[in-house]
């Protein structure tokens, strides 16, 4: 087992490398542990859901309180119809996308399985989770590190991401079935809910409400995110575009 | 009280020409959506059907589904389904009171038990024993209870029978309770709405005579023919929505225009019912074309729904109410703040640390 500060090289490391002649010291040079944790369609599918949720929020808010109302004939806008459409067209790329996500689980590696359990059951997760709340209020410098996803961002993405979604998923293909009628498929499949929920008008605020937890729970993460890539012992940000999860170090703890 | 008549025996007995009767029944088939053919279907069983007897009863109510039904668009609907139906007892409209009216309700049970329609206006409330409606002396609960025990079928008028309505609203001190919440053994057809168009009604009634069965139900129990699609599917101002065109404020442009009123707080988009399409008072009309926004009258629980004159319902418990909006809008504010306060001191503490390769 190599030291921790072995991995900083000397300028003889870098002999016969691409850097061969240059000096280490001025460029910092270290040689990183990196691993493979997000798989291509991980990838792909968490920029395409990214995507699919701005347009969501900016769509549903807007179906929630349109903009002002436009002069002129009927006939020459269509500007509710249009909002409308890119948000069911988005909404269906969401939809999709995590059936697809929740395909993955069973057909990709242990880390695409992370989503959508916690494991309650191990006295390890909570002592993960209990040293991530010690991090972020400052109390504790590092914790262990982590392949996947730590035990508190987990927490959170199963929460407000995992379930969340899916609720959104659910009511609004109940809402959807509004326009489809009762007969289409999503009358069929999702005619249950509104009943369930209270009636219509409560399912269209549950719905609204969902917008919030994500529009939060996206604010979090991209915080937390850019704040562990620069501060934590691993990447983050290049781990969900390249795949790859860096180490800072190699210390065991 | 004449029992083995059948709809064509009174009409005719009451000066109606088989011109008008023809003419009644193509008028139901195209009220009910049937085609043509379905004519002499339905005069057929108008001429053979002996008349179904139908108890109606009224609990906690305010008897506008009677008042509607009496309003039935064309005269000879309002005609024949009043005479038609042997609407053996109805304690609105009948002639006889009291003592004598209660009799009729026992002879009909105890002669037509399981063959009666019960038709239900208003609900029973459950607290203190039912003290709150009392019906001949008794808590109307017993007299649903008893009657619903022979009937064929029960018809849950208005949104009182059917979902609870205004008495039923929070707190809803006299536990006004729904019909299908009470009888839990009998068909029950929901014909909400506050209160139903007549033509729904008289529908209703027409089909399950004509063809000696329940109309299509819905997965909560109302006639598909009438409730399957939103008041918005089929609301002619539909076209301002898609548009984009609003009223924002009762006296506006907008308004004058007859653009869309999503925005001052329509429920059409969550309604459903046939306002857009069988209209009220003979076709003349119906809320929206009046210019104001349907209130969802036919929706379980619109009382408790939030304002008739906003889409978003407001929060309680944030302030006295704010809308999600303000909510989920000062909730990300906080969110931000505190994620600012918290780069801030990650900066301080990552300023102290000299990088990854200090030696």
């Amino acid at each position: 087992m190599s030291a921790p500060d072995s991995a900083i090289l000397t300028d003889d490391d870098l002999k016969g490398t691409n850097l061969d002649g240059l000096k280490a010291r001025p460029l910092r040079a270290r040689r990183l542990t990196t691993v493979y944790v997000y798989e291509a369609p991980v990838r792909l599918w968490h920029w395409m859901t990214a995507a699919s949720i701005v347009v969501l929020a900016a769509t549903g808010y807007l179906i929630g309180s349109p903009p002002p109302s436009l002069s002129g004939e009927a006939s020459s806008h269509f500007q509710m119809g249009w909002i409308r459409y890119l948000h069911f067209a988005a909404a269906w790329i969401f939809a999709v996308g995590f059936a697809g996500r929740v395909a993955w689980a069973f057909l990709g590696n242990v880390y695409a399985r992370e989503l959508f359990f916690i494991p309650f059951w191990k006295p390890a997760y909570w002592k993960e989770l209990l040293d991530e709340v010690l991090v972020y209020a400052f109390l504790k410098k590092h914790v262990k590190t982590v392949v996947g996803h730590n035990a508190l961002a987990r927490t959170a993405l199963f929460f407000c991401f995992t379930l969340t979604g899916l609720f959104m998923i659910v009511t609004g293909f109940a809402l959807y079935s509004d326009g489809t009628g009762i007969d289409s498929w999503e009358g069929h499949v999702f005619g249950w809910v509104m009943p369930w929920l209270g009636g219509n008008l409560s399912t269209h605020f549950l719905h609204h409400w969902g917008m919030w937890v994500i529009i939060l729970f996206v604010m979090i993460h991209v915080y937390t995110v850019s704040r562990e890539d620069i501060m934590s012992r691993q990447s983050l940000i290049s781990a969900m575009t390249n795949g790859y999860r860096t180490f800072r170090d190699d210390r065991p703890d | 009280m004449a029992v083995l008549e059948t709809f064509y025996d009174v009409m005719r007995r009451q000066g109606i020409t088989r011109r008008s009767f023809v003419k009644y029944c193509s008028l139901t088939a195209a009220a009910l959506g049937l085609g043509p053919e379905f004519v002499p279907q339905i005069a057929h069983a108008m001429e053979t059907k002996p008349r179904t007897p139908v108890l109606w009863l009224h609990g906690l109510e305010c008897t506008c589904c009677s008042e509607s039904f009496i309003r039935a668009a064309h005269p000879l609907v309002k005609d024949v389904i009043l005479s038609m139906i042997s609407l053996d007892y109805d304690d609105t409209l009948m002639a006889s009171a009291g003592h004598q009216a209660e009799a009729i309700l026992d002879e009909v049970m105890e002669k037509y038990h399981g063959n009666y329609i019960l038709a239900v206006e208003g609900n029973p409330p459950l607290n203190e024993d039912g003290m709150y409606c009392i019906i001949g002396g008794k808590p109307f609960v017993e007299q649903l209870r008893r009657v619903a025990s022979g009937a064929k079928a029960i018809i849950s008028w208005g949104s009182c029978a059917s979902y609870g309505c205004v008495q039923a609203a929070r707190p809803n001190p006299t536990q006004a309770t729904p019909v299908h919440k009470v009888i839990l053994d009998k068909p029950i057809i929901k014909v909400p709405g506050c209160p139903p168009i007549a033509e729904v009604m008289t529908g209703v009634i027409t089909y399950m005579q004509t063809f000696d069965r329940l109309p299509e139900l819905d997965r909560q129990g109302r006639p598909k023919m009438f409730y399957s699609q939103r008041i918005h599917d089929k609301c002619y101002r539909r076209p301002h929505f898609d548009a984009g065109q609003y009223v924002e404020a009762f006296d506006d442009e907008g308004a004058r225009k007859g653009y869309c009123l999503y925005k001052v707080g329509c429920k059409g988009p969550t309604t459903y019912n046939a306002c857009s399409t069988v209209r009220w008072n003979d076709g003349v009309s119906f809320p929206i074309q009046s210019g104001h926004g349907c209130i969802g009258c036919s929706e379980d629980g619109f009382w408790d729904k939030g304002s008739w004159y906003a889409r978003l319902q407001d929060v309680s418990g944030f302030g006295i109410e704010a809308s999600a909006d303000k909510v989920g809008l000062a909730a990300g504010g906080a969110v931000g703040a505190g994620l600012a306060a918290h780069a801030a001191i990650s900066a301080l503490t990552r300023a102290r640390y000299k990088g990854d390769d200090a030696q």
